[in-house]
Parts: C-alpha cells; sequence; structure tokens
C-alpha cells in the first residue's frame, strides 16, 4: 500500500494521519477527496467553457460567411480579439481589470469568469474553424439552396451547416480537448482545479512528483475520454457513402 | 560556443562528481578552495537576487560571515563562494547531492527534513500573521468569519488555516493566489479581505505597494516557524563550525546588528525599508541558540 508513498491519499488532510475511509469527505477531508474535487472542479470548468465557446463559435464562425460585409466584420474582430491575447492574460483582464472598471463583476467568483474567459478564448478557435468548414464547401452549393427559394437561414440551416458540422468534428475534438487542458490556466485567477491541487498538495505532502502524476493521469484521462466520445459521434453521424 | 560547450561539459563533471555526497564539506572546501552558497530568487530581505547574478539578503550576509570564519579557521589564502539559485523544490535534493554546501534562504526546520538535511541553529523566527486594509477594521482572527481569506498556493499557511478552520469551527472563504505578489494583489483589489501568510513577506510587499498606509499587519500570531541556514545531514565538523560562527555573532550583538540593517534600513535594490521590528521569537533564538524544529515550537 505504501508503495511510493501512494498511502498519502488516504491521509487526511490536516493531522495527516490515515483515515479508515479513503473517500472521507466533509470537513475532514483527505487528499484523494481533495483530489477527485480539483478533478471535478476542472471539468465542470471546461465543460461550461465548452458550451460558451461552442455558442459562440458557432455564431461568429457563420457570420464569417454571410454575404453581409457588416457581419463579417463583427466575426472578423471576435475572431482577431480572442485569438491574439495569450489565454492567461485575458483571465487576468476578467479578473482584475474589468472589475476595476464595472466593480459588479468584483461580486462574481473566480470561477465563473474562468470558465467566460476560457470559452470566449475557444470560441475565436472554433470560429476560425466553422468558417473554414463552410468555405471548404463548393460555393455551387450555397447557390443551389437561393435557386431553390430557400431564405439564406434557410440555406444554412439545411444546405450548408449539415455538411459544414460533419467536416469540422475533427478539429472540433481538439478544441474540446484543449479545453480541458486550458482549463489549468483557472490556477492563475484562484480557482481550485488540479493544477493548485497538485502544486498545494505537492509542497503539504512533500511528495510533488506523486502529486503531479496524479494531475497528469487526470488530464489524460479526461482528454481522451472526449476524444473517444467524439470519434464515436464522428462515426455516427457520417453519412453512408459520403466522405 | 565553444566556451558554452566547456561550461557544459564542467557543469557535467560537477554533477557526476557530486553524486556522491561527500560527508566532509570541510575537506571539500579546503581542497577545492570554493564554497558554493544555495541562495533564493526572491524570499523577502532573507535571501533575493539584485539581478546580474548578484544575491543579497540576511541569510546570505550571514552566510557570507559563516564562510569567512571558515576560511579562517581552514587557513586558506582564498575562497571562492558561488552562489546556485535553489527553490523550493529543489533545494533538499542539491544540499544532499553535494551540489550545495550551504543553503542560505529561508527554509523552515521541521522534522520531516530532518530526516534529509541538517539545519544550523535558527536565526529567524517567521511569524504568521494577517495583512488586512487599514479601514477594513479586521483585528483579529475571530472576525474573518465568510470573509474572503488570501493565501499563497504552495505554502504551509493553507494547511494553518485548514486546522484553524477545524479547531475554531470558523468558516473562511479561502482565494489562492499563485504567487505572493498575486495574494497580495487579491487583497489590494479586494477580491480578499486578508492575507495570511509570514510576517516578512507580509510586511516586505506592504513596502512595495503603493501605497503602504493603506495596509495593515494586525492579530494574533497564527504559528511560529524557526527559519534556518540548512546543511549536509551527518556532518558533525561542517556543523559546529558553523553553528559556532553563527552563535559567537549571535553574542557579540553583530546578528541584531544585520538583522537591523536588513530589515529595518532601506535595502537595495528600491532603497525600501521592509520595517519589520525583530520578534520575541527570534531574540529568544538568538540567546539560546538551538536547532530545535518546528514541531517543538508548536507544542508550546
Amino acid at each position: 500500500m505504501a508503495l511510493f508513498g501512494i498511502d498519502t491519499f488516504c491521509r487526511d488532510t490536516v493531522d495527516k494521519e490515515l483515515v479508515a475511509n479513503c473517500l472521507k469527505s466533509g470537513g475532514d477531508t483527505t487528499y484523494l477527496h481533495w483530489f477527485l474535487t480539483a478533478w471535478g472542479t476542472a471539468l465542470s470548468l471546461a465543460v461550461l467553457a465548452l458550451v460558451v465557446a461552442m455558442a459562440f463559435g458557432v455564431l461568429m464562425g457563420i457570420l464569417r460567411t454571410t454575404p453581409n460585409k457588416w457581419l463579417v466584420l463583427m466575426g472578423d474582430v471576435w475572431t482577431e480579439i480572442f485569438r491574439n491575447v495569450p489565454l492567461i492574460i485575458q483571465l487576468f483582464i476578467w479578473y482584475f481589470v474589468l472589475p476595476e472598471v464595472f466593480p459588479a463583476l468584483k461580486a462574481v467568483p473566480g470561477f465563473v469568469l474562468a470558465f467566460i474567459g476560457l470559452g470566449l478564448f475557444t470560441s475565436s478557435r472554433i470560429a476560425e474553424q466553422v468558417r473554414a468548414g463552410i468555405q471548404s464547401l463548393p460555393k455551387g452549393q450555397r447557390y443551389a439552396g437561393l435557386a431553390m427559394g430557400l431564405t439564406l437561414p434557410q440555406t444554412y440551416r439545411h444546405v450548408l451547416l449539415p455538411m459544414a458540422f460533419r467536416i469540422v468534428i475533427p478539429p472540433l475534438t481538439s478544441e474540446s480537448m484543449n479545453i480541458v487542458k486550458n482549463s489549468s490556466v483557472a490556477f492563475a485567477v484562484s480557482v481550485s482545479e488540479l493544477t493548485m491541487f497538485a502544486r498545494q498538495t505537492g509542497e503539504e505532502t512533500s511528495q510533488p512528483v506523486l502529486m503531479f502524476m496524479a494531475a497528469t493521469l487526470a488530464y489524460f484521462v479526461s482528454a481522451f475520454v472526449i476524444n473517444r466520445f467524439m470519434k464515436w459521434v464522428e462515426v455516427r453521424v457520417r453519412i453512408p457513402g459520403g466522405r | 560556443m565553444k566556451q558554452s560547450l566547456l561550461a557544459l561539459a564542467a557543469v557535467t563533471s560537477l554533477a557526476l562528481s557530486a553524486g556522491v555526497a561527500q560527508a566532509d564539506t570541510l575537506k571539500k572546501i579546503k581542497d577545492s578552495g570554493t564554497a558554493t552558497m544555495g541562495v533564493r530568487e526572491s524570499s523577502g530581505a532573507l535571501s533575493y537576487t539584485l539581478g546580474d547574478g548578484k544575491f543579497a539578503g540576511f541569510h546570505v550576509e550571514v552566510c557570507q560571515r559563516v564562510l569567512a570564519d571558515v576560511q579562517k579557521s581552514l587557513g586558506l589564502a582564498k575562497l571562492d563562494t558561488k552562489f546556485q539559485v535553489v527553490t523550493s523544490q529543489n533545494r533538499i535534493p542539491l544540499v544532499q547531492n553535494g551540489t550545495v554546501d550551504i543553503e542560505c534562504g529561508s527554509t523552515t526546520n521541521n522534522a520531516t527534513r530532518q530526516k534529509d538535511v541538517s539545519f544550523a541553529v535558527t536565526t529567524f523566527v517567521e511569524e504568521v500573521r494577517i495583512a488586512v486594509k487599514a479601514n477594513s477594521g479586521i483585528t483579529s482572527i475571530g472576525q474573518l468569519k465568510d470573509k474572503n481569506v488570501a493565501t499563497t498556493t504552495g505554502t504551509t499557511s493553507v494547511q494553518l488555516l485548514r486546522k484553524h478552520e477545524r479547531a475554531n469551527g470558523i468558516d473562511f472563504k479561502e482565494v489562492f493566489g499563485k504567487d505572493h505578489a498575486d495574494s497580495f494583489l487579491l487583497l489590494e483589489s479586494g477580491r480578499a479581505d486578508a492575507f495570511v501568510m509570514d510576517g516578512q513577506i507580509l510586511a516586505g510587499n506592504i513596502a512595495k505597494s503603493k501605497n503602504p498606509a493603506d495596509f495593515r499587519i494586525v492579530g494574533e500570531v497564527l504559528s511560529v516557524e524557526p527559519i534556518a541556514i540548512m546543511i549536509r545531514k551527518d556532518d558533525p565538523a561542517f556543523k559546529k563550525a558553523v553553528d559556532g560562527s553563527i552563535a559567537a555573532m549571535m553574542k557579540s550583538g553583530d546578528m541584531a546588528k544585520l538583522y537591523d540593517k536588513w530589515f529595518m534600513q532601506p535595502i537595495p535594490p528600491t532603497n525600501t525599508r521592509v520595517g519589520l521590528a525583530v520578534s520575541d521569537a527570534t531574540k529568544n533564538a538568538w540567546t539560546n541558540p538551538n536547532d530545535k524544529p518546528v514541531e517543538d515550537y508548536l507544542k508550546k
């Protein structure tokens, strides 16, 4: 049991004694419980950020392919702003700078600002991929839709997007995996996620290697599960005989 | 290019020869004519860099005096001191494997570490305190119930807060800064109502802030930790030399003068004052030189 100090996980976080129930929670937690909580925080952060990223990313990606130049400009500006500023700086802006301008933001927890910041950063990358997906379709498809009397939104809904989304599933898979790994940056704005867990417990237990291994494994497993899930989605939605 | 290759070769051979720890540091210093001092990049006024490969601070100067005494007792005409930057993660391995002969940073002397390394007599006793905004009206830890309390990830203060929560049933909301500067920013920006950390670090951050008068260190001492100079284990001759030199400084009053120089007077590079008066616990350590670990302090 004491192999590589792995029993550390069953120890109480205050008095460092081994406890019978490794998963004991409540007032007295074990390192294992703390680890699982931190993993949960990292995953919820990633999932919420992904929702934000998908919503804005798909919208902006579509806007960038419309015939209206103002909508295109809006999508382009959005993408360039969020894509060209480093993620950690965006989070600092959300956490430290904007609350100075809008004091109401001070009451918003770091977790919320972190998933919004992470989501908007990723939305610019998704916007780029969605745009590329739509533009990879032959122009004739758009004209054919319009020629049949469909409105522009109908053309997108029934002709362009069903094809484009299937094309962009592989890059979206990468993005979904990236968002899990990028969630580690939220540690810089005081969110108690996996990276913070590893740094803090590494110092507390004098077992930094063990704690970073645990965090690494958790990130790997999370990203890999997403990878397999998206692969499954990709196969399920494939059109028989399509590419 | 050639120079960097040479340097690389030198480092590699050094690392290889250092693989086996030499327990006789005095002999090593005498034979090589050099001693390697472990220093920190930013450990408050205890040990920090001035940039350009220069290091300074209270513990750095104490170590320089110790090495001067060692040089005298060995009868060496010349003793080169090399600086090696250490971090809280690598300081113990580097002392163990012989890369660093004497670590002059801000290492807490505790029982776990005493299994791996040895400590000189305690030169500084750190008190964990609370910093708040001067206008907040907070004067004690009891008033922090349901308040946001900042502390720095990777420090023992995080554990200390948890212990305190459990013992007194007080619930704080902890916010973790990624480093001390970040934690202080949490306090400054109002995201946290208090910052719990070593008094020396709090005083240093307040001194460096835009408006030092806006902040105050308040409340009871939450914990005390003996900070000591670290040396290799099982090297009684070297420990005796280091302890003897430090004890002489404590006795002659030089230690108090050095403390005044680094903690009460303006210090480089910005010529600001830390302004942390010597605590009773530190004074006590100077009058009764000892290398007791932190556990012995907590028993009282």
